[in-house]
């Protein structure tokens, strides 16, 4: 390493960098867009079963509802409110508003609980 | 007096498109309005959730088939892949680095979002315009 480089500052190097809400839920904004990418085959999956005839569309639905495919739209359900919550906060970002670190902080929790509540919410609705 | 180089262009034409990824704001645009897209259609998916929960197969096809569903599942399926290419590139420009390498990914996932996004389309479009009638 140069002289030049080794007095140049680091980024956070991830297995010594505490956790925070702050990095926690910028990187799960991340995770949860992969997330949804890969359920976007959920709605493919839904709408060939619609097209093609009733026995697959009803061994869809069961698929659904049995335990593996309710934990499966369980986590679906939860990417896609804590993803959203996360966008509009972008959006909120790229306005110059709460960008303080207190605000940063709230936000963060707010969309963490928040987004729990409302996969509960929507399991005690529709599972 | 010579004055050879005399630039004429303004310091912000200049600029302009000369970003890190060399196409200016448009990537951040595009996710924007695809993001405000998404936000409402969800909305309208979760709608459909709640319509959904208890239809068997022709009440199924009888929801897709009315004009304003027919609509919003398609608006929703070009939205909702488009967006994931936008934002599945900048996951590929941030961990691969090769440059040929992340094109190449970048080109492959947009071919598949294209793919996936008429298979949707031709889907939505057939039952739409039969619904009484099974596909296959
Ligand atoms: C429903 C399916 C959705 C999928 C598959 C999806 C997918 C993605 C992906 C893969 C990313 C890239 C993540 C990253 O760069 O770290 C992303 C970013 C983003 N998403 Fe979504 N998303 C969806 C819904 C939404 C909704 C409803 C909103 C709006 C509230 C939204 C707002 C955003 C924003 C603002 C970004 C950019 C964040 C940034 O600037 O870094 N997304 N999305």
């Amino acid at each position: 390493m140069s002289k030049q480089q080794a007095s140049r500052p680091l980024s956070p190097h991830l297995q010594v960098y505490k956790p925070q809400i702050t990095s926690v839920s910028s990187i799960l904004h991340r995770i949860t867009g992969l997330l949804l990418s890969a359920f976007s085959l959920l709605w493919v999956s839904w709408l060939l079963a619609v097209y093609s005839s009733a026995t697959t569309y009803d061994s869809f639905r069961q698929l659904l509802q049995s335990w593996p495919g309710k934990l499966l739209l369980l986590l679906a359900g939860w990417a896609l409110f804590y993803h959203l919550m996360t966008g509009i906060r972008h959006m909120i970002w790229d306005s110059v508003h709460m960008l303080e670190l207190d605000s940063a902080k709230r936000s963060g929790w707010v969309i963490v609980i928040g987004s729990l509540l409302l996969t509960g919410l929507a399991a005690g609705i529709w599972l | 007096m010579s004055r050879p180089h005399v630039n004429t262009r303004s310091a912000l034409a200049k600029a302009r498109n000369h970003g890190a990824a060399g196409s200016g704001v448009t990537h951040w645009w595009r996710m924007k309005i695809s993001s405000l897209l998404l936000l409402v259609l969800t909305i309208w998916l979760l709608f459909a959730f709640q319509a959904m929960s208890q239809a068997d197969f022709s009440a199924a096809r009888e929801f897709l088939a009315a004009p304003w569903n027919t609509c919003m599942a398609l608006l929703f399926s070009w939205t909702l892949f488009y967006h994931a290419q936008l934002g599945l590139q900048v996951v590929i420009e941030d961990y691969i680095h090769s440059t040929w390498l992340a094109t190449t990914f970048t080109i492959g996932l947009r071919l598949l979002a294209l793919l996936l996004a008429t298979l949707c389309s031709v889907l939505i479009l057939q039952v739409a315009l039969n619904p009484s009638a099974a596909g296959v």
